[in-house]
């Protein structure tokens, strides 16, 4: 129970002297104004069973003195599930939509809930969707990846693949990050939605695991002096298709995956094949992979020439863009957070680059007047998400924090300002700008844009 | 200089060669995995267009025809005209006769005109062919004949007005009709977000490679005393819904509680009211270390009594009676002892016994 509008030090919420189960009834009840219910609530609470160690408060924290249940009773068995999931009370990071970004849910996109995630790595069902036309479970057993070439001598000979047969294959496991070219599109003109989720959490990152294309197209024969692109194609309704230039499939980077963190493709995610296009946006990623075509011209496929096409001053689009490029945002403090207490934080975030590792970020607690370099969470990989943190004593006033990566080819993450300069506020797509977070005294965190 | 030519010429023959050879490497070393593709198998899936309409089937198909194929499986989601913004954004609209003789459609520089629909962006006459054919009908794609694909995309073409009502578009007309489309000069592929290198003869693609918007190295004394230029106003910051629900319940913060009045139950108030009141039952009572759903453990399993009791008009009864007082010989010849629970528990219990066990 937290008084909206506090300002200055906020007290530790009641709860913990309240039974848990009574705490949703007392909120119910002090929306529909009846405050007298909560006194009562409070007076029950106080001369109930947890009333005596309330009463013993001086003596220490009554979760200290009073054993709990689980210290006093017979556990679950195993395999009550067999297959876990996360605790009851982390029901509040959910993959979310934005509301009013899409009328329907086939063609939508849901974010990934950044603000409450460790690490690098994306759990699989928390994992950002975006699907174009609807999402499916394929069965694996009749799946078929076909390769073939834009005319006859492209490749010595066109082949079809089981999933069994590219099972067999010798197998990599690499982490890479997967962002949408659109992430934080809806921030282009102005502060648009609240938290990180929305505005960056078309971003995830997993250890895929499969088969580097370049194998595939070696054993049918490719020609790689004519061979220039590369179409990829997905099997379902939308059969998506992005071109892809020959120089990431030949450097082996470019896997025909199935595996994510562990275990197979989330159907949402691809299942059972999808490709993994490392450092180029996700929409490249084609999920339901079902056909690779070598050729020697790019496609104008919808997705790259009418849509994924970043608008410029001047009315020009551009074409073919694909590389993210190097960005970073704090997740801790930022947007919709309200911070309890003054004192010792780990501020944190992520950082990433399309172009290869990140080297080093900086963090602003000033609104970008002084800098300071945040520590990286090894291990620090190529195209993949890095952590970083830096030790922040808050002192109650307002704060601007921000964070600012450097990648491994020396781009610096720019500002708004010399984002805008260039690309002007229609881009939607691409927007790798620095974001800021304003920390007010009340501890509440809001999404904000300097000039 | 033609020692430099043959030594390149050498330099390619060796690569040639390797290449060739790492060939015959993947397939000797993978051998019994994938197969030949057969003729019908690549036409089947081979439907992609190219701009220079190369994967172009022969067919045709007029405005007048289009109309009906638009009205019957279009207009739904897209609208009569094709102005419909209520489940996609518009098709048509924003261009004009000017933009068709320039190529560059003029309102794409208007940051005032509202949106900007598929014909205001269209550089590639294939790329929406292609895209009909793959993947319209929105919820029955593929379905579309040839001849209904190119009817479909000369009658968008026409509510457009770039083609007059008596148009047949067929596979020998294309090259004309993208010469007439108002946004066919409107993409540019000098940029540095291309991952290639090479670019293509027919491409510009890759072309240039340094990033254009490079932000700044400054450590200390970096920018001006910071104003806000944007910020969520006040009545927008519940528009993604009570952001207290969407953070975690424990750690360094909590949500903001954006909706008036205090925060809803936590997600674990709310998960306790919705959590399967026998289950904890089960556990507070220490009935799982005898008992389990399915398959025998001590005691019988939950599935099996319930099926012994399917029949008994008092089950539920006779069941609390059992739980309460203990049973002996029912099962085997282990026991189970008297159970110290209230008899509102044991009831409970009986009655989820009773009506099947259902998890």
């Amino acid at each position: 129970m937290r008084a909206p509008g506090v300002h200055g030090r906020l007290n530790k919420a009641p709860e913990g002297f309240l039974e848990r189960a009574a705490i949703g009834a007392v909120q119910t009840e002090a929306r529909e104004g009846r405050r007298d219910f909560i006194r009562q609530a409070f007076a029950a609470a106080l001369a109930g069973s947890v009333g005596t160690a309330a009463a013993q408060a001086n003596d220490g924290d009554p979760n200290v003195l009073t054993l709990p249940e689980h210290s006093r009773s017979l556990g679950q068995g195993v395999a009550t599930d067999g297959y876990g999931r996360p605790s009851r009370f982390e029901a509040n990071l959910q993959r979310r939509q934005s509301p009013g970004l899409t009328p329907t849910r086939q063609s939508s996109v849901s974010f990934a809930p950044l603000q409450g995630l460790f690490g690098i790595v994306t759990p699989s069902g928390l994992h950002f969707e975006r699907h174009h036309q609807g999402w499916w479970d394929i069965d694996p057993s009749r799946h078929r990846l076909m390769l073939n070439g834009s005319d006859d001598r492209m490749l010595k000979r066109p082949m079809v693949f089981t999933v069994d047969a590219l099972m067999r294959l010798p197998s990599v496991s690499r982490f890479h990050f997967i962002e949408c070219g659109a992430n934080t599109g809806m921030e282009w003109g102005n502060v648009a939605v609240p938290t990180v989720q929305y505005t960056h959490g078309m971003l995830s990152c997993s250890e895929f695991t499969g088969v580097p294309l370049v194998t595939l197209l070696e054993m049918a024969g490719a020609d790689w002096r004519r061979g220039r692109f590369v179409l990829a194609e997905g099997a379902d309704g939308s059969s998506m298709t992005r071109t892809i230039p020959i120089e990431l499939i030949q450097s082996g980077e470019v896997l025909v995956a199935y595996g994510q963190n562990g275990e197979m493709l989330r159907p949402e995610n691809g299942y059972p094949l999808r490709l993994v296009v490392p450092g180029v946006q996700g929409v490249s990623w084609v999920k339901y992979l079902r056909r690779v075509e070598l050729g020697d011209q790019p496609y104008a496929s919808k997705d790259e020439s009418l849509h994924y096409i970043d608008l410029m001053p001047g009315g020009l689009h551009r074409a073919y863009t694909s590389i993210q490029e190097v960005k970073s945002v704090v997740t801790t403090p930022s947007g919709g957070q309200v911070l309890m207490d003054r004192g010792f934080y780990s501020l944190n975030g992520l950082a990433w680059s399309g172009r290869g590792k990140v080297t080093k970020v900086d963090v602003s607690v000033d609104g970008g007047r002084h800098w300071k370099p945040a520590r990286l969470q090894g291990p620090v990989m190529d195209k993949c998400l890095t952590r970083f943190s830096l030790d922040w004593a808050w002192n109650g006033e307002p704060a601007l924090v921000m964070s600012r990566a450097t990648d491994s080819t020396g781009h610096v993450q720019p500002t708004y300002a010399q984002l805008r300069a260039v690309r002007g506020r229609r881009s939607i797509y691409h927007n790798n700008a620095i974001q800021t977070w304003l920390v007010q005294a009340s501890g509440e965190v809001r999404n904000v844009q300097l000039s | 200089m033609s020692s430099c030519r043959s030594a390149a010429l050498l330099a390619l023959g060796l690569l040639a060669a390797l290449t060739g050879a790492a060939q015959q490497r993947a397939t000797d070393q993978y051998a019994g995995i994938g197969r030949s593709a057969t003729t019908a198998e690549v036409s089947a899936w081979d439907i992609d267009v190219r701009p220079d309409f190369k994967g172009l089937p022969v067919g045709r198909g007029s405005v007048r025809q289009g109309q009906i194929v638009w009205e019957a499986q279009c207009a739904g989601c897209h609208g009569i005209f094709g102005e419909s913004n209520e489940v996609f954004p518009p098709l048509v609209g924003g261009t004009t006769k000017q933009d068709i003789e320039t190529g560059r459609v003029a309102r794409l520089d208007d940051a005032s005109y509202p949106g900007r629909t598929t014909l205001m962006k269209l550089s590639q006459l294939s790329t929406l062919w292609d895209y009909i054919r793959r993947a319209m009908p929105w919820t029955a794609p593929k379905t579309l004949s040839v001849d209904e694909v190119y009817a479909v995309t000369a009658y968008l073409l026409h509510l457009g007005d770039v083609l007059p009502t008596d148009f047949e578009l067929s596979d020998r007309n294309m090259r004309e009709v993208q010469a007439l489309l108002p946004n066919r000069k409107g993409l540019t592929t000098e940029h540095a977000l291309w991952p290639g290198t090479k670019g293509a003869a027919a491409s510009q693609v890759g072309k240039r490679q340094k990033p254009d918007a490079q932000g700044s190295a400054c450590m200390a004394g970096c920018a001006a005393m910071p104003t806000l230029a944007s910020m969520l106003p006040d009545h927008a910051r519940n528009a993604h819904g009570n952001l207290s629900t969407q953070q975690r319940e424990v750690g360094p913060q909590r949500g903001a509680a954006t909706e008036a009045g205090l925060a809803p139950p936590s997600a674990e108030a709310l998960a306790a009211a919705q959590a399967t009141p026998v289950r904890d039952l089960l556990q507070k009572n220490v009935c799982l270390a005898c008992h389990q759903l399915e398959g025998k453990l001590v005691g019988p399993s939950f599935k099996d009594v319930a099926s012994r009791h399917a029949a008994r008009a008092d089950a539920q009864a006779y069941l609390a009676e059992r739980i309460k007082g203990g049973s002996m010989g029912q099962w085997g010849t282990v026991p189970m002892p008297p159970q110290a629970l209230s008899a509102a528990d044991a009831q409970a219990i009986a009655g989820w016994l009773a009506t099947g066990a259902k998890p």
